[in-house]
């Protein structure tokens, strides 16, 4: 019976037994072309030896398993600092285009927009390969923070910007109205509001921030993937580089996930009800749409 | 005036670099789109498998670093006898990676559409076609082109991911440089200006479109 607990979509009214009929052979044809997809991949493996004990024997050793670890260390330290600091200088920045003063709001503009638009691999490039001709010779764990930081420190200033100005403007008329200042506006009603719903869009910003490490390994950064790339070229183990992708591309994906899966428990933990408050938590959370629109796109584009 | 020499001595160097740059962004976007779509498609359709089988691609290429997936197609795939030149694997990692995020962004958009607007149509006696061209589509894409223009924004800038993997695009220009001896500061200026120019008109483009149809929402 399960054909009839299919929810109505946008697209799709409920199946009539007709259409069930029609899906459960699309759905056959569907899962027979993807199994043969995937047995043919594996069978590509199997065929070219990917699977062969002495392969995946490199794992065995003590040796490589710290050298696998110290590289995710390495990308878990970089991506740690780069972190505070991106949200820091994101802070900054926002606080700078909100800013009620041209002489700030313009160079924050400047500043936001140009370091969005510079590729992040440029960045690094600038501050490991191009410092040294200013006479600044940066390590390569510092040129990695650094692209890091300014990058997603300007797209996180826009995800600020857009959160404060998503709160209704009701709130802020309301609290200028009993006489706050509006350092106080901003710190005791705008604030507290906005971080409850930025905090899913930061933290898929700081998913991103975390994947982009694997960057430094075009600036000789000792991370993750530097290192299965060193690794993959031992002969004696003839040469495991698919092996090696697999364990690295799941290190990644669970590092990811466990990101993600901390940012649902955080959302759900702060727009939980809030005692008094007659129409209810859920009622109060609904923004301006396009704001909520923006809010929801940061973060979910790749940048 | 050495700053400018960088450029005028190597203007074919750039040229050519930017111009594979362009090619690189032009075919994989529209590899992306067309794949992308595909996978939207899956994502929201009714038969199981195909949306299990757009969930668990989504999943697994929006977690995995760009950098992994260059790493994985250049350098693995000729272990398993697929090979094509860097350039062609370029287009796979990034056509492959960037459709993750476009199928997101058509299934959000189309997510925003109220599901009382199908009913509406159905009720009035509009055919399933008639329904999406004449009520949802038009509304869908508003919602979906601003996040495309992000994630065409995104793919632009992704592009110089392929420098680190034997293609000559503007992300390469630096090595070049180097081997020829010129200052890399300058090159590096000239190439983040190259970008500047090719990401402000895309940036323009995406705030006309909000602004156009933000008023008439």
């Amino acid at each position: 019976m399960k054909a009839h607990t299919i929810e109505p979509t946008l697209l799709f009214d409920v199946p009539g037994p007709q259409a069930r009929r029609r899906n459960r052979i699309i759905g056959l044809v569907g899962t027979v072309v993807l199994l043969a997809i995937g047995a043919y991949i594996v069978y590509r493996f199997a065929e070219t030896g990917q699977f062969s004990a002495t392969k995946w024997s490199i794992f065995e050793y003590a040796q490589v398993q710290r050298t696998i670890l110290d590289g995710y260390l390495n990308t878990l330290k970089a991506a740690a600092v780069a972190s505070v600091l991106a949200v820091t200088l994101g802070a900054v920045l926002a606080a700078g285009r909100l800013s009620d003063h041209r002489w700030l709001r313009g160079p924050a503009f400047v500043l936001v927009e140009g370091f969005r638009a510079i590729p992040l691999l440029l960045l690094m490039f600038l501050f490991y390969y191009g410092a040294p001709q200013v006479g600044l010779r940066l390590s390569p764990f510092l040129a990695v923070v650094l692209g890091l930081t300014l990058y997603n420190g300007s797209v996180l200033a826009e995800v600020f910007r857009s959160g404060v100005e998503a709160v209704p403007r009701g709130q802020s008329e309301a609290a200028f109205s009993i006489g706050l200042r509006k350092r106080q506006v901003m710190t005791t009603v705008l604030l507290p509001q906005a971080i409850r719903t930025m905090l899913p869009a930061i933290i898929s910003q700081l998913v991103v921030l975390l994947k982009d490490t694997a960057l430094g390994f075009l600036v000789t950064y000792p991370e993750l993937l530097k290192e299965l790339k060193q690794l993959a070229t031992a002969g004696e183990f003839e040469f495991p580089l698919i092996p090696l992708v697999i364990v690295g591309g799941t290190i990644y994906i669970a590092t990811c996930l466990a990101l993600a899966a901390i940012a649902r428990f955080l959302e759900r933990r702060v727009s939980r009800p809030r005692g008094s408050g007659r129409r209810g938590a859920r009622a109060e959370q609904r923004l301006d749409p396009a704001a909520e629109d923006e809010l929801a796109r940061t973060g979910a584009t790749g940048e | 005036m050495s700053f400018v020499n960088t450029l005028t001595d190597n203007w074919s160097l750039f040229l050519e670099a930017f111009a594979n740059t362009v090619k690189l962004f032009l075919l994989s976007g529209a590899g992306a789109l067309v794949f992308g779509t595909a996978l939207a498609v899956c994502r929201v359709s009714p038969v199981p498998a195909l949306r299990a089988f757009g969930t668990g691609y989504v999943t697994l290429l929006r977690n995995t670093p760009l950098t992994l997936v260059f790493f994985f197609v250049a350098f693995g795939f000729p272990y398993l006898q697929i090979n094509f030149d860097f350039f062609v694997f370029a287009v796979i990692a990034l056509t492959s990676y960037t459709s993750a995020f476009v199928c997101e962004a058509i299934r959000s958009g189309i997510n925003t559409v109220p599901q009382g607007q199908a009913e509406a149509a159905r009720s009035i006696g509009l055919t399933f076609a008639q329904g999406l061209r004449f009520v949802i589509l038009p509304q869908a894409v508003r919602a979906v082109v601003p996040p495309l223009t992000s994630v065409a924004n995104a793919l632009l800038k992704n592009t110089t991911i392929a420098a680190g993997f034997s293609v000559a695009e503007a992300g390469s220009i630096r090595a070049n440089l180097s081997e020829l001896g010129e200052p890399v500061l300058n090159g590096l200026l000239w190439v983040v200006i190259g970008f500047l120019i090719l990401v402000i008109p895309l940036t323009v483009i995406q705030h006309r479109l909000e602004r156009l149809w933000n008023v008439s929402r």
